[in-house]
């Protein structure tokens, strides 16, 4: 019957509006669209010691100019059998879109949860580090704006800190700044972790000169440290400020602790 | 001639061309809120002693026409929680019809009114309408609104939260949106900078402040109106009142305002 058609399209095996030939898009394709991200602001750090991962963010979040609220935790445990996240072995701490920060937290969470039921047994840094990298690489076309940083002891018992960007990659290191005032505060750990730059005086002149021997920082140092590099963060950047979270994660357990930072 | 009864009284293809069928709405963009159109301007709320004080304009602006002026933007939720609602209106009412499903549901499964509150607290309405607003901003198609959830938490406590249609969402002792966050929220932070000062401040404390930056807002946000909502929820439950005047205005401190304008001294 089809051969009796002038039409091409007739060739087909009825009318359907889902086979004729579909156009693009109708006329005046929106100019304006929604941006679906925002920046809020804040400064997260993370410092792994010998024994000890300290992890720790400013409370502030922002939109904009205007300070949203004063008291938002960018830190949080992970992992834990119950809400309160009591017996808990890992921290992650996210900055950037807060929304997609939240939702990436719950996510990482509910999945160490869903481990520790089925296995019995806390996951360990490592393989909750490869898994937050999987859940950030599977959004790599509509990313998680959010620079995570995930905290803990590692088998030996070692601080572990590893680093991400919004898709995934990541790295484990001895220490991170991340967010709106990760290049102020980076360059100060660069010199006071890993003490770079740092050199015996007198040692000799130019390539002569002998690097300062590095050494793990004690737990005192390492939370004056932290303390130090976001009152000067604050001094400088606009939307970090008003309170410091920090947590401090040993064998013993997780403590949380919360200092003022300037509020202007 | 073409036989077949799929093709009796539509127009023949090959003069007129094949059926456009983006007019059919199978292609093409999505139907989505790409702008907000009938607005509502500024939300504020602050906690107190043992609740939450919150209030809106009755105001539904067309751009900068006044267009609807009998609008409620605050809605009781279990007469436990308020919302209350700013951006688009048509997002809102969306949402609260929403809401009304929602609180049947929970009326069918819990039907004794005083279990319902215990199960569904503000708390907890603002955890499900932050997944609301997150999830629609996931699929591009955002509820144009910024909402504030004002009631009790899990244990008693005051709760006040504000999601926004990117789903981010923050608490704070005292909270405004839209102009309110540059007017209202500065007048509202003297009074409870923090968690400790809000647990300090009386009923009677919190809807004075709340009056005052009522018409504040009212003096110079220009989307706004000086008929507006005002609801206190406690543990008692919600008392909203719809239709309230602006009272005691003056303009006599305009007089006092020096730097700008066009004056000589």
């Amino acid at each position: 019957m089809a051969m009796f058609s002038q039409n091409p399209l007739m060739n087909g095996p009825n009318y359907s509006f889902s086979d004729s030939p579909r156009v693009a898009a109708p006329e005046g394709t929106r100019q304006h669209r929604f941006d679906p991200y925002t920046d809020n602001g804040g400064s997260t750090l993370a410092i792994a010691g010998a024994d000890f991962t300290i992890m720790a963010g400013d409370t502030r979040l922002t939109s904009g100019y205007s300070i949203n609220s004063r008291f938002h935790p960018k830190v949080f445990k992970i992992g834990g059998t119950t809400a309160d996240q009591k017996d808990a072995t890992l921290v992650l701490s996210v900055v950037g879109f807060a929304a997609d920060g939240e939702a990436l937290k719950e996510r990482l969470d509910s999945i160490c949860k869903m481990y520790r039921y089925r296995h019995g047994k806390p996951m360990s840094v490592k393989a909750c580090a490869q898994r937050l990298s999987t859940i950030l690489y599977q959004k790599r076309f509509f990313p998680y704006y959010a620079y995570a940083i995930l905290g803990g002891l590692d088998e030996e018992g070692k601080g572990a800190v590893y680093s991400y960007d919004p898709v995934g990659s990541y790295e484990r290191e001895q220490c991170r700044a991340g967010g709106a005032a990760a290049s102020l505060i980076m360059p100060f750990l660069d010199n006071q972790v890993n003490f770079k730059n740092q050199h015996i005086p007198g040692s000799g002149e130019g390539h002569a000169l002998q690097e300062r021997e590095r050494r793990p920082l004690t737990r005192q140092e390492v939370e004056i440290l932290v303390k130090d590099a976001f009152d000067g963060a604050v001094e400088r950047h606009i939307e970090v400020g008003d309170g410091l979270q920090m947590m401090v994660i040993t064998a013993a357990g997780i403590e949380e602790i919360v200092l003022p930072l300037k509020k202007d | 001639m073409d036989h077949r009864p799929q093709a009796w009284g539509r127009p023949r293809d090959d003069v007129y061309g094949a059926y456009d069928p983006s007019y059919f709405h199978n292609s093409g963009p999505k139907t989505a809120t790409q702008s907000p159109i009938v607005t509502g301007t500024s939300v504020i709320a602050i906690k107190f002693k043992d609740g939450v004080v919150i209030a809106a304009d009755n105001l539904a602006s067309y751009g900068s026409l006044a267009r609807f002026t009998d609008v409620k933007r605050l809605r009781p939720f279990l007469n436990a929680s308020v919302v209350g609602f700013g951006g688009d209106v048509s997002d809102m009412q969306y949402l609260d019809r929403h809401l009304k499903e929602l609180a049947i549901d929970v009326a069918y499964i819990t039907p004794e009114a005083s279990e319902q509150t215990k199960d569904f607290t503000a708390a907890n309405l603002f955890t499900y309408l932050q997944k609301v607003m997150y999830h629609r901003r996931n699929h591009f198609d955002p509820l144009w609104n910024q909402i504030l959830v004002a009631g009790l938490d899990n244990d008693d406590a005051p709760f006040l939260a504000s999601v926004d249609l990117r789903g981010t969402s923050f608490t704070s002792p005292s909270l405004a949106t839209g102009f309110g966050a540059a007017l209202a929220q500065p007048i509202m932070r003297k009074y409870a900078a923090t968690e400790e000062d809000a647990a300090k401040l009386t009923r009677e404390q919190a809807v004075d402040v709340v009056k005052e930056c009522m018409k504040v807002l009212f003096y110079r946000d220009a989307r706004s109106l000086d008929r507006y909502s005002i609801a206190v929820v406690t543990k008692e439950g919600v008392e909203l009142k719809e239709d309230e005047q602006l009272e005691r205005q003056s303009w006599a401190f305009a007089e006092r305002i020096k730097g700008y304008g066009t004056q000589t001294v």
